[in-house]
């Protein structure tokens, strides 16, 4: 790697010992993937994948301090994922006991760290930092340090920013040194898709099951995705926009996926179309029955495979208002066609704090509570990483829980089924 | 016995016991249960995961494509790096990618003490070749020997 004079003074160790080192990781990660260069950092913020104070994650929290300590925090400040903790979310006297005092119990001494770090404002935790009501949303074309894979394959993707698929830890060295290395997506090259899937069902494709198909096809691979603007349309809208943020969340959580062009819909694809897929680029056509391959392929592994669920998260990635809305008049019609009045199954709905604000000055939000949802910031993942949720039959309808939890997945008009039926499964 | 030759993206050299997944191996789902709550083996936790789910990673060859999943992956790395409950090693059939990358090199630059040598680009043939409990030793310059 070449690097400027600046960049190669401290990795020499003209700013100190850990900027250094924080210089040298940065290098390293770069030559792993033959990056010849650090360019700079153009957004206005960063995004940081680590939210949760863990017990176990002290080495990261360490890390932190020695960045503290060395004085070498970035201008650049950031949004980081959700909180893994609300009072508002049901859990028992065991599993409380066990959030607060084993699991959980560097989460002040770290959301303090964080503030030092640059944290935007208190509420700035939520995987959805792209939301308009919270702030952080990069211009086409700009560089970014983000982590968080749902939030990289949307800016990506959705916004047309520039951000590899980085880790915690990394996205916020490359913040403090103002540089990231050159590579990867990057540069032109990366971002050519090397499989074209072509969507041929007959219905509106599941978001988080199509992507999910997808991204255990392609695995890190760039897919050019052709019909779906049939189903989605052409227009970047609040509803296309929720549900390329949830397909986006699939296809990162079930494979790798880093960045995807949908054909007339997303800006890389309108702007150039079909010089976005490289030569030789493999195909995957998804029809209805392949999409059922992949949800039956789903291991259930809840000891009673046919427990009544008791619990229901909807909101892995963060909802958008738009969701919020939609989701409140869903469960509202459909507990009065079977006429009951709120919801059989305990059901926490997840949005950004300022998305939750917003959406408390709506007229829907005394509707919502009055299905019985629960309305949280909280981390759904977050949450039911713990072994009492283990044993737990939870449902949702995001693919990014199912993948890392216990939590049986089933499509949204499904879980919109069970939650409204009386308490029959 | 076979040689086969990658490139080394942290060094080391170590001989040990092959775990082998065909599939993407996902960090967080694989490791964060073990971490969280003391696993002295370090099993896999990743349901989605067939060829390793429930096996022990600890001090192992861990034999394997890429990894996939949440960009906690790379710090979810380093912590078992920095908890010593780290494999002994990581050989990727295919180049490595971002969060495997930056785990291995945070745990390089960061971590006192604990050395997993990480090799990628082995190919294919080394993943179709080692099988489970096959001692792999990993030498100088990318060289892994399965036998």
């Amino acid at each position: 790697m070449i690097l400027t004079q600046e960049q190669q003074a401290i990795l020499d160790g003209s700013k100190g010992e850990v900027m250094a080192k924080v210089m040298k990781t940065l290098v390293m990660y770069g030559e792993a993937f033959g990056a010849e260069k650090l360019v700079p950092i153009t957004s206005d913020y960063n995004h940081l994948v680590t939210s949760f104070g863990l017990k176990v994650m002290s080495p990261v929290y360490d890390l932190m301090q020695t960045i503290l300590d060395a004085g070498v925090v970035s201008g650049q400040k950031f949004s980081v994922d959700p909180r893994p903790l609300d009072k508002k979310v049901p859990a028992n006297f065991l599993q409380n006991l066990i959030f607060n005092k084993f699991m959980y119990t560097k989460q002040d001494f770290y959301e303090d760290q964080l503030k030092k770090l640059g944290l935007m404002n208190k509420d700035a935790f939520t995987c959805t930092c792209y939301m308009d009501e919270v702030g952080n949303k990069p211009k086409k074309g700009d560089v970014l340090s983000w982590a968080e894979s749902s939030a990289v394959v949307y800016a990506n993707s959705v916004l047309g920013a520039k951000c590899n698929r980085n880790s915690g830890i990394i996205d916020i060295m490359g913040s403090i040194v103002g540089f990231v290395p050159y590579f990867g997506l990057l540069t032109d090259e990366g971002r050519k898709a090397t499989w074209i899937v072509k969507v041929q069902t007959e219905k509106k494709p599941e978001a988080q099951l199509l992507g999910s198909a997808i991204g255990m096809k392609v695995m890190e691979d760039v897919p050019y995705v052709v019909g779906l603007d049939k189903w989605i349309g052409t227009e970047l809208n609040d509803s296309a926009c929720a549900y390329l943020k949830d397909f986006g969340a699939a296809t990162a959580s079930n494979g790798a996926v880093g960045l995807y062009h949908i054909e007339n819909l997303t800006p890389e694809a309108v702007e150039l179309g079909e010089k976005l897929i490289a030569e030789g680029a493999k195909e995957y056509i998804i029809d209805d029955a392949e999409l059922e391959r992949v949800q039956k392929n789903y291991p259930v592994i809840w000891k009673k495979p046919d427990a009544a669920p008791k619990l229901c998260f909807i909101g892995c990635p963060h909802l958008s208002l738009q969701q919020l809305k939609d989701w409140t008049d869903n469960i509202e019609s459909e507990l009065k066609r079977k006429g009951n009045v709120k919801v059989s199954v305990p059901t926490v709905l997840t949005a950004a704090p300022k998305v939750l604000e917003a959406f408390e000055k709506t007229s829907y939000y005394a509707r919502l509570r009055a299905t019985g949802v629960i309305i949280s910031y909280i981390c759904p993942l977050m949450y039911m990483n713990n072994p009492l949720c283990k044993k737990m039959p939870v449902i949702t309808c995001s693919n990014k829980l199912r993948t890392y939890t216990t939590a049986k997945f089933y499509k949204e008009a499904e879980i919109l089924s069970i939650i409204t039926d009386g308490g029959k499964k | 016995m076979k040689q086969f030759k990658g490139r080394v993206v942290t060094p080391g050299t170590v001989t040990a016991e092959a775990v082998v997944t065909k599939s993407g191996f996902n960090t967080l789902a694989s490791f964060q249960n073990a971490l969280q709550f003391g696993d002295k083996e370090v099993k896999c936790g990743d349901q989605n995961n067939t060829d390793l789910y429930g096996k022990s990673l600890l001090n192992k060859a861990l034999c394997l494509p890429q990894t996939i999943g949440s960009t906690t992956g790379g710090l979810v790395l380093y912590c078992a790096c920095a908890l010593k409950k780290n494999p002994a090693c990581m050989l990727f059939s295919q180049p490595i990618d971002s969060l495997a990358a930056a785990g291995a090199v945070l745990a390089d630059v960061w971590v006192d003490g604990v050395t997993m040598p990480v090799i990628d680009s082995l190919g294919e043939e080394f993943l179709n070749y080692v099988k489970d409990g096959m001692t792999v030793t990993v030498k100088e310059d990318g060289i892994v020997e399965v036998g």
